[in-house]
């Protein structure tokens, strides 16, 4: 037994799917961005990529148990942020997500509230300690993601408020939840979809268009519709084997939305086809099935709920993203972790694999 | 460590292991997606992809030009640029109007018409927002590229005619497909293309347009063309050649500058038409691009109609031209004696109906000679009624009037012959015997066109032959009518034609040297209501006819003018217009003639001054 955590404890074949993840994106978003007034993106996208890394490291030097230690503290300090946001933020096409740092620099706080809901949740479900979800336990959830998940709705971004969900409910299914609460919960679920259909027009017009769009996507060519099916345009186009590096029309002659983040999968998929689909996708299941792996041995239930919060994020992204390129699911604004280029997304995830890993170098520490 | 995290019991192995066979799932299902798209579909997808990618940008093939029967150019083609506004991108569009609208001088008014008048097509077509547009229009354009990018600029072919006004009418104009026509030939056109829309234009779209080829090129998502793939060159529509003759055309359309009313100049041998002038005209360069609607309607609902060609589509009463007619009905029926004389006191009296003369003095005792030579009512009048209505009508109809011509342009009208038949078939009542008495002279309800005229003449100097009129060099299958005339019938009103300019007539003042020329005076001083009002003529005023031709037997030039709302007489107005055509035909075939202005439209040519003097002094028909 070490009493210290080791820096040889580092996932490193984690590490290797991360780094193989990354360098795809580095080089997809140069692909779609090469030819275009944005070239050079993709060093930025390395930029944030290193920014990503050192963040990674410093969070996993700092005992997961301190950051639960603070878990009030920090969801306190997320719901003011996210109220800042709403008073002073910054607003950038038509949504108000960003509080400037000044120098420039401007901050989601949303991403970082990703961060914190993990922590505050794991901290809540370890303290729960039965192996049985009470109706009152599964109530204080949700009203502790309900809360942050309505400020960020507000903003609006529709996208990063349904990503806390997984967290809670993966949480609570790996905290004991009965199973008739489970088959409860998704009952109402399905009564609340139609629910919310016909509460549609409380909606921002935008997310009506999205969600109108995705059920008739062939109505509207040129409006959001537009993106969808350039999307599937793109991802059918390529192919099996992919119309090489550089060569998709759909991509670099701009057709597909966003090809360089939100839509980066479709770019990948026309210009490396089903086989580049194949790589990606299995890396990111790698990705996934490394990061259960860690849950499973991770120290004590904490360590394992921190885990499992990241892994049902990452997951989360990755499903309605791959799900959005190909036309099952409605444009959501929810990016592909590691490809998509983006800063503070990027940050996000690198700082929760930060997490992963100061789990992981704790195993064996007492 | 802190109290809360007390709890030491193991991780649930069981629900984590769980969680990945769903992930595994998951992930299959994904991958399951993919593969419909990307195996099972990628042909459909690769075709939309190719559709976005490629688009088809027509090259438009410029049409035909037109020559003169010497291969002067009438009538050509030229490339020209539109501009066109790409209108994906409200927002730029909002941005950039503004810049739009002062860079191209459009008005603000203008330009939101244009772009909501096109608001129901698909976004991603352009709409031509300058159809012509200047060198500093396409500065403007390739310089703002950068901060304008929705301007893009199309080559286009358009019409040119360098004369202006010369030869208008005949011509036509060409103009946007009619989306009735389009309707009828989805396969031939595409909305927007160019057609004839009238005159030789329209008659002969099919062999002067072109083969439009296409272009095809990458664009990217906003519609900026990226690179060209390949072409398909344009086939160049054929050129056509007329039987106009640029020269005389320019002395007759300088003869019309002042006047109302048209010119009919034929080759009397076969047909061709040398000159064919109506006037007032338009410039159909006006409708080479957009014409703007004001500017339409101010043609359509001009009360001079520029737009109508005279030469075959103004219907008047002959008056005396029509004598010609009655005069080889007289002779060729044998119903009156050719030496049939009559005394002229300046009127005559007929079912109690006083009918008067041209000549209130009276022409004393006349003979057919000089009833013609001085145009003497009174003897046409006692013709007339020995003939009866239908058999002047019936060599009338055989001489090819109150019949189109099939003169090789479109909208040609037939005129009226009438006759008892005819008045019970439109009137419904019988023929008043007084008709014919009016008939007799070329008034009452007889109508022709200046075609069908200078057509009836040559037929009746050549002893029947009844060629068609027509402006294509080249026309094939020529329909030549033949309603022989006797050589005594062609002697005897071929010499009193030629009295007419040569014994002091009534035509006397138009003769010229070295040349037979022949001809017969005309006014016409009613006519039907209906021609009236369409001609947009009030009462009191005249159309004075004029028919000549050179030689007198089987003349190789015959020119029929007619001059429209005049206080003067055919002789004085129509007269010196067709002497100095068939002057010019003359000088130019000697080598003699003066080059003619380069266009038609200088008002003030010598032969119009001198005619106007000339007219002064003629005598009355």
């Amino acid at each position: 037994m070490k009493d210290r955590p080791h820096i040889h404890d580092f996932d490193w074949v984690l590490m290797g799917i991360v780094g193989a993840i990354c360098t795809m994106g580095v080089l997809e978003i140069y692909s779609s961005t090469h030819a275009s007034g944005m070239a050079g993106m993709q060093w930025r996208q390395l930029m944030w990529i290193g920014i990503g890394l050192v963040g990674m490291f410093l969070i996993s030097r700092v005992d997961y148990h301190t950051l639960m230690d603070q878990a009030p503290i920090l969801y306190v300090i997320g719901v003011v942020g996210l109220v800042g946001v709403l008073v002073i933020g910054y607003s950038r096409l038509g949504a108000k997500r960003w509080i400037s740092l000044g120098g420039g620099v401007n901050f989601q706080v949303s991403e970082i509230m990703k961060l914190i809901i993990i922590i505050v949740l794991a901290r809540y479900f370890t303290e729960v300690r039965t192996d049985r979800l009470t109706l009152r336990d599964l109530a204080k959830i949700g009203l502790l993601t309900v809360v942050p998940m309505a400020l960020i709705l507000k903003q609006p971004d529709l996208g990063t408020a349904m990503v806390l969900v997984p967290v809670a409910v993966v949480g609570a299914f790996l905290a004991g939840i009965e199973w008739k609460h489970l088959a409860i919960g998704l009952i109402v679920i399905a009564l609340l979809v139609p629910l919310g259909w016909n509460m549609r027009r409380h909606l921002k017009p935008y997310q009506q268009q999205r969600i109108q769009t995705f059920l008739h996507p062939e109505e509207d060519q040129r409006g959001a519709g537009y993106q969808i099916l350039q999307s599937e345009i793109a991802v059918g186009s390529g192919g099996f084997w992919g119309k090489g590096f550089g060569k998709g029309s759909q991509n670099q002659l701009g057709f597909v939305p966003v090809r360089y983040s939100d839509f980066i999968l479709a770019a990948l998929a026309e210009e490396q086809g089903f086989i580049g689909v194949c790589v990606v996708l299995l890396l990111y299941l790698g990705l996934i099935l490394r990061l259960v792996d860690n849950a499973q041995k991770a120290k004590d239930k904490a360590g394992m709920y921190v885990v499992m919060g990241v892994t049902a994020i990452l997951g989360f992204h990755v499903l309605v993203n791959a799900s959005m390129v190909i036309g099952y699911m409605p444009v959501t604004g929810i990016p592909l972790p590691l490809m998509s280029y983006g800063g503070s997304a990027t940050a996000f995830v690198f700082l929760a694999l930060g997490l992963v890993m100061n789990v992981r170098m704790r195993r064996f520490v007492n | 460590m802190a109290g809360w995290s007390v709890n030491e019991q193991k991780v649930p192995q069981g629900r984590l292991a769980l969680f990945s066979y769903i992930s595994v799932a998951l992930v299959i299902s994904l991958l399951v997606g993919f593969w419909k798209l990307q195996v099972v579909q990628s042909g459909h997808f690769a075709d939309l992809a190719e559709r976005n990618r490629i688009r088809y940008i027509p090259i438009i093939a410029p049409r035909g030009a037109m020559l003169d029967r010497e291969g002067r150019v009438l009538v050509d083609s030229y490339p020209s640029f539109s501009i066109l506004l790409l209108r994906d991108d409200p927002k730029q569009l909002e941005k950039s109007l503004p810049l739009i609208e002062d860079g191209l001088g459009i008005a603000h008014e203008d330009l939101q018409q244009q772009i909501d008048a096109a608001r129901y097509e698909p976004k991603f077509q352009p709409i031509v927002i300058k159809p012509a547009a200047t060198e500093a229009d396409i500065a403007f354009v390739e310089s703002h590229r950068a901060d304008i990018p929705i301007l893009e600029l199309m080559m286009v072919q358009r019409r040119r005619y360098p004369h202006g006004e010369m030869l208008a009418n005949t011509v036509g104009y060409v103009g946007e497909v009619s989306p009735q026509d389009l309707e009828k030939n989805p396969d031939k056109y595409r909305p927007g293309d160019i057609v004839g829309k009238a005159g030789l234009e329209k008659e002969y779209n099919e062999q002067i347009v072109g083969t439009d080829g296409m272009r095809r090129v990458v664009v990217n998502s906003v519609g900026k063309m990226m690179r060209t793939l390949d072409d398909v060159e344009a086939i160049p529509g054929k050129p056509i050649q007329l039987t106009i003759d640029y020269d005389l055309q320019a002395v007759a359309e300088a003869e019309m500058a002042d006047k109302e009313g048209a010119i009919v100049a034929m080759d009397a041998r076969n047909g061709e038409i040398l000159a064919m002038v109506s006037r007032p005209a338009f410039d159909p360069s006006d409708f080479a691009v957009r014409i703007p609607p004001k500017e339409w309607a101010a043609l359509n609902s001009d009360p001079q109609t520029p737009l109508l060609n005279r030469a075959i589509q103004a219907q008047l009463a002959p008056g005396s031209v029509f004598k010609i007619v009655v005069a080889t009905a007289m002779l060729e029926s044998k119903a009156i004696p050719p030496t049939f004389t009559a005394y002229c006191p300046g009127y005559a009296v007929f079912y109690g109906r006083t009918f008067h003369c041209a000549e209130k003095q009276g022409h004393g005792t006349v003979d057919l000679h000089q009833a013609i030579v001085h145009s003497c009512d009174v003897y046409f009048y006692n013709v007339g009624q020995r003939l009866g209505i239908d058999r002047m009508s019936y060599y009338a109809s055989s001489l090819g009037l109150g019949h189109r011509t099939g003169i090789d342009l479109p909208g040609e009208v037939s005129g009226i012959v009438p006759s008892e038949d005819w008045v019970q078939r439109v009137y419904h009542h019988k023929w008043y015997a007084g008709e014919t008495i009016s008939v007799a002279i070329g008034q009452g309800a007889l109508t022709v066109t200046p075609v069908q005229e200078a057509r009836m003449v040559a037929a009746v100097a050549s002893g029947g032959n009844l060629v068609q009129p027509h402006l294509l060099k080249d026309m094939q299958n020529l329909k030549v009518d033949s309603f022989p005339i006797s050589e005594d019938t062609v002697e005897q009103v071929t010499q009193a034609l030629y009295g007419v300019v040569n014994e002091g007539g009534t035509g006397g003042a138009l003769k010229l040297q070295n040349v037979e020329f022949c001809g017969k005076t005309g006014t016409a001083q009613l006519m039907s209501l209906e021609t009236g009002s369409r001609l947009g003529l009030g009462k009191g005023r005249n159309s004075g006819w004029f028919v000549g031709f050179a030689p007198r037997r089987n003349p190789e030039i015959v020119v029929a003018a007619l001059v429209q709302n005049t206080k003067l007489f055919g002789a004085e107005t129509a007269g010196p217009v067709v002497r100095d055509i068939v002057k010019a035909y003359y000088d130019k075939k000697n080598g003699r003639l003066t080059p003619p202005p380069s266009t038609a439209e200088n008002d003030a040519s010598p032969e119009a001054s001198q005619a106007t003097v000339v007219a002064q002094g003629a005598p009355r028909p």
